[in-house]
């Protein structure tokens, strides 16, 4: 492993660095208010490794919710994820030794890193895969773990630091509008999830949102077919 | 120990979504699920954009102007410096200083 791949893989990972401090130290400030301390932090950014849904997790665990609650409540909120891994697969496939920990460290940030399959010309793209991926997980259980211990004594205002998030998926979006050559699949996602967010509300439209873009993108596939 | 429980539980869901696709077409991948593979990635960012600003407020002040100036900010640097990183901290700062000292 050379250090040239390791720099890359970091310089790629900048962005998310502020955004999951940030939120990793929010989750960890709630962890601390719910009275479970930096083991328990730790354990569940390493374990779970799933942002909005640790966030919902420590109301699970204070709330006395039940087994089959918290299972359901994971699925409707990470369904996501399976998009993610979808459009991964041919990706993943060859991906060896580090396919399990790629797959298992899928996040939103992640994916938005590397769903556009670029990686640096004649370097093991596994391994830098790998290497992206790692360093966000340790960004997230650095920023909970922080969070948790030093708690909400930061000298200074950090609000509207959550917008790095939004910037980040922002930044990508554009990129790939300004990469690709066919705008359909980008317009599908953002018409989708407008329509669906007035319909169904901020809490609920993600699920709707997803069948409609596979509905539409579906419905592309087979007028492309049928232009052939 | 109910606690721990939980955590498996939520562990263990979170990774089972991740995995379930790649179980699924372990071997040949349709035609259908590589097409989708190669649209889903812009379509998902897009549907990402819009569920990070799911919260804001247009019809009350300041009706959504700190997000769309942000954005706009972020958009602007990428299409001119192709640079995520620069994007991203510019826009993040401005969003920050509009919130805490403008609106």
């Amino acid at each position: 492993m050379n250090k040239q791949i390791i720099q890359q893989a970091f310089w790629k990972t900048v962005p998310v660095f502020a955004g999951y401090i940030v939120l990793g130290a929010g989750f960890g400030i709630l962890m601390n208010n719910a009275g479970f301390g930096a083991v328990w932090t730790a354990a569940m950014s390493t374990f779970i490794y799933a942002g909005s849904m640790q966030y919902v997790g420590v109301g699970l665990l204070t709330g006395g919710a039940g087994i089959v609650t918290t299972a359901i409540t994971t699925v409707m909120i990470n369904a996501r994820h399976l998009f993610y891994s979808i459009s991964m697969i041919d990706r993943y496939k060859d991906a060896g030794r580090y396919k399990p920990y790629l797959i298992f460290a899928l996040t939103d940030e992640t994916y938005s890193l590397l769903c556009d399959g670029q990686t640096p010309a004649g370097k093991d793209p596994d391994l830098y895969r790998f290497l992206v991926s790692l360093f966000n997980q340790c960004y997230w259980v650095a920023g909970s773990v922080m969070g948790n211990l030093i708690g909400s004594v930061l000298p200074f205002s950090t609000a509207g630091i959550e917008f790095s998030m939004t910037a980040l998926f922002a930044a990508s979006f554009t990129e790939q509008w300004l990469t690709a050559k066919d705008h359909l699949p980008a317009l599908t996602g953002v018409l989708c999830a407008l329509a669906c967010l007035i319909l169904f509300g901020p809490e609920n439209f993600l699920i709707p949102a997803m069948l409609a873009i596979t509905l539409v993108l579906t419905l592309l596939r087979s007028r492309e077919e049928g232009d052939r | 120990m109910r606690a721990a429980t939980l955590v498996a539980v939520m562990a263990l869901v979170t990774a089972l979504i991740r995995a379930l696709p790649f179980l699924i077409f372990r071997k040949q991948t349709p035609g259908y699920i590589s097409y989708l593979g190669k649209v889903l990635p812009s379509a998902i960012i897009g549907m990402l954009v819009v569920y990070c600003l799911k919260d804001v407020t247009l019809a009350a002040r300041p009706h959504g102007l700190p997000e769309l100036i942000a954005l706009a900010c972020v958009t602007a640097a990428q299409a001119w410096k192709r640079n995520a990183i620069i994007s991203i901290l510019s826009g993040t700062a401005i969003y920050m200083v509009l919130i805490q000292t403008v609106f």
